[in-house]
């Protein structure tokens, strides 16, 4: 006859304030807000309308439009992150990994430092630089003879959502860097070794060698990425404010979420088309997530030193 | 946080020994934050002198949370007797709520015009909730000395605003309009509601438009963007990306001979600016026309229906709406004009230029303001863009008006 395991009860006291703030914090507000995006307001009750809210969001064209024109921003947004942050991030942790580079560790802090800044103090100091009144870029520009290249960026509706993106990039691209240092400096030396043995040096090193040891660390940036543009209102709103100006070229999903939940001005708020597009977004970050865990995550190959 | 500040303001006016038994406090809520000392020093000091036995404390909150603050303080009973109010639907809501009282019945009331009460009082008019207390108006500041050394006469028509435009360009020492789009709401308030009076005659066709006789696709309401489409050539290099304080800079720096301006800039511009300065309202289409002024209600204040102590604050109600009250707060304030219908005696030049404008020109206030920005899509949002759109010029006057006119006819059932 087996002896009954004892309770383990250790395990659930250690997990508990981690779960309790958790679902405090993160869970139950997310259940609320998605409970709430399946109401309106009838007069002054609030009635259960089912996915009328987002029959709306998707059917009416003045919300679909801004809907799908938010979007396809934010698309835009992750486009430039994936095709000027990661390549840059991975090449400058490749340089810094390089043992003859001096001055690495100055370096590393000098690009890693403005992760570290408020989006308001980017934001601002931005908006001042490329100000084509006060700013120091016109200036610059003239200094190396190409002056004319100058345009009020933040203001065009053709340029303003790139020099925000890559604005957002200059910020963050310490990230990715980091990552991918800590990554090859993972390499074992052996396997370098081994490579030069081979004959394998330099750049086809590069190529044949390390990248492919680093690719799932450059899977976790992609999906970080994803995450986080999709996310993000900050720097959009600092830099356009709520209307995400000029002519919504700037209109992100969370800013789009944020003039609808908390009103703009004259606008008063609406919560429940608010919580209709919070729950648009969960879906579409919670889709991208799937398939990249289901789809790529499950087929990058894992080498075991 | 406030509340201790309210209890540093009661302990202080205690402190003060002269209250006894049978004084009433009566405490005003309000978010004008800035304007605490001129509360204090002057406004309420002089409304105690006359009315012995009722105490007042002013207990402002920061702008941004004034609403919710106020609304939670409300349903919570532990609101101020006296409330400052919002303009249109903010204050509407309260009193719909049985939050604010009635006070169509006040005497003070028949010293203000049918414009002036509009923004505190229900769709229909029939009952006005809060005495109003100030209002700003829409113009030009023009930078004197730089129309003195150009030779250029304060334009009156739009022919010679635009002569002067094109005079100060040719010139080229100065920016001739200094304005940016960047923000968008300066091109639709100081841009469209600024000039737009004049098109859609004031108040004549701002209530048809409510009423829905007129539609935004109407002459007279695509004129407006037709002229703020011309203002493009006039504006600095790069507007594009010119935000409120550049503009303000740009102006006060000397850099730009004229500003689409609201009154409520006076105190800042006198302390920055080292030129002299000249105000000037939106010309009208030929000389002798009737001239209409956007003189747009902003502040008033009304009482909490379930204050204890109504009678005390309908005598200070009564005061607000004095000709005494209205001189006080005026000169403490210039460019936040009294709404009283006396004329007030204003020592600033300015903003005694601004207020002379009303003895001329028929007031109305901003199109946008009332009922009309109720639903979505919000009206006078969608003008923010609309305006800084036509002024960028990559929308038409016409397709902005269209866009515009849709977009509330959606909503609003008597433009259906």
């Amino acid at each position: 006859m087996a002896s009954r395991k004892p309770v383990r009860w250790h395990i659930a006291v250690f997990l508990a304030p981690a779960v309790l703030v958790y679902t405090a914090l993160m869970i139950v507000p997310l259940f609320g807000t998605l409970n709430l995006s399946l109401f309106n307001e009838a007069g002054d009750v609030r009635v259960f309308v089912g996915l009328a809210n987002f029959a709306t969001l998707f059917g009416d064209p003045r919300w679909s439009e801004q809907f799908w024109n938010a979007l396809g921003n934010n698309a835009w947004f992750f486009l430039i992150h994936m095709l000027v942050q990661n390549p840059v991030g991975i090449a400058l942790a490749a340089i810094l990994s390089t043992p003859r580079l001096r001055m690495a560790a100055f370096y590393r802090t000098a690009i890693f430092i403005p992760t570290i800044l408020s989006f308001v103090i980017v934001g601002f100091v931005w908006k001042l630089i490329l100000s084509p009144i006060w700013g120091i870029a016109p200036g610059m520009l003239d200094f190396i003879g190409l002056e004319s290249l100058f345009a009020p960026w933040l203001g065009r509706e053709e340029y303003a959502l790139t020099t925000l993106a890559l604005i957002s990039v200059w910020q963050f691209i310490g990230i990715p860097m980091m990552l991918i240092y800590a990554a090859l400096l993972s390499i074992p030396d052996e396997v370098l070794e081994a490579a030069e043995m081979d004959g394998i040096t330099g750049w086809s090193q590069f190529w044949k060698i390390k990248l492919p040891l680093i690719l799932p660390a450059i899977g976790i940036i992609s999906i970080l990425t994803f995450v986080g543009n999709f996310n993000a209102f900050d720097l959009i709103y600092v830099a356009q404010g709520a209307l995400a100006g000029p002519d919504f070229s700037t209109d992100i999903l969370g800013t789009f979420l944020y003039r609808t939940f908390f009103g703009f001005q004259l606008q008063l708020g609406d919560p429940y088309m608010g919580s209709a597009i919070a729950g648009a977004m969960f879906g579409i970050i919670l889709l991208g997530v799937c398939v990249y865990l289901f789809g790529i995550q499950t087929r990058l190959r894992r080498y075991q030193f | 946080m406030t509340k201790t500040f309210r209890f540093a303001l009661l302990a202080s006016t205690l402190l003060g020994g002269v209250a006894s038994a049978q004084d009433v406090t009566l405490t005003i809520e309000s978010w004008r934050n800035d304007d605490l000392t001129i509360w204090q020093d002057t406004i309420i000091p002089a409304f105690e002198a006359q009315n012995p036995g009722i105490k007042v404390v002013f207990a402002p909150t920061a702008p941004a949370e004034y609403n919710a603050a106020l609304n939670s303080k409300l349903d919570a009973g532990s609101a101020g007797d006296l409330i400052t109010c919002r303009p249109f639907d903010a204050s509407l809501a309260l009193y719909e709520a049985g939050q604010l009282a009635d006070l169509s019945g006040l005497a003070a009331m028949a010293n203000f015009s049918p414009v002036a009460k509009s923004a505190w009082q229900t769709d229909d008019g029939a009952a006005t909730f809060c005495v109003p207390m100030a209002s700003v108006i829409h113009g030009f500041i023009y930078n004197k000395d730089a129309f003195d050394a150009l030779g250029i006469a304060v334009p009156t028509t739009n022919e010679e605003f635009y002569a002067a435009l094109d005079k100060i360009k040719a010139d080229g020492t100065y920016i001739p309009m200094a304005m940016g789009t960047n923000d968008q709401w300066e091109a639709a308030t100081m841009g469209y509601n600024n000039i737009g009076p004049n098109f859609w005659k004031g108040e004549e066709g701002r209530l048809a438009l409510i009423k829905g006789e007129q539609k935004l696709t109407d002459p007279q309401w695509v004129a407006p963007f037709t002229e703020l489409a011309k203002w493009k050539d006039y504006l600095g290099d790069g507007f594009e990306a010119q935000t409120y304080p550049d503009s303000q800079n740009l102006f006060t720096l000397g850099r730009a001979a004229i500003y689409p301006a609201g009154s409520w800039e006076i105190s800042g511009f006198n302390t920055q600016a080292t030129f002299k300065m000249g105000a000037f309202p939106p010309p009208v289409a030929a000389a002798g026309d009737t001239c209409y002024i956007s003189d747009h209600t902003d502040i008033a204040i009304g009482m909490n229906a379930k204050s204890p102590n109504a009678e005390q604050a309908k005598v200070f109600l009564e005061w607000v709406g004095s000709p005494e009250f209205a001189t006080l707060y005026a000169n403490a304030l210039p460019g936040f004009f009294s709404l009283n219908s006396t004329p007030v005696e204003m020592a600033d030049p300015l903003a005694q230029e601004f207020v002379s404008w009303r003895g001329k020109c028929q007031s109305t206030i901003r199109s946008t303001y009332q009922i009309l920005s109720r639903g979505t899509p919000n009206l006078e949002n969608e003008t923010w863009n609309a305006s800084a759109n036509v002024i960028k010029g990559t929308e038409t006057p016409e397709d902005a008006a269209k866009r515009l006119q849709e977009g509330l006819a959606s909503w609003y059932d008597p433009q259906k």
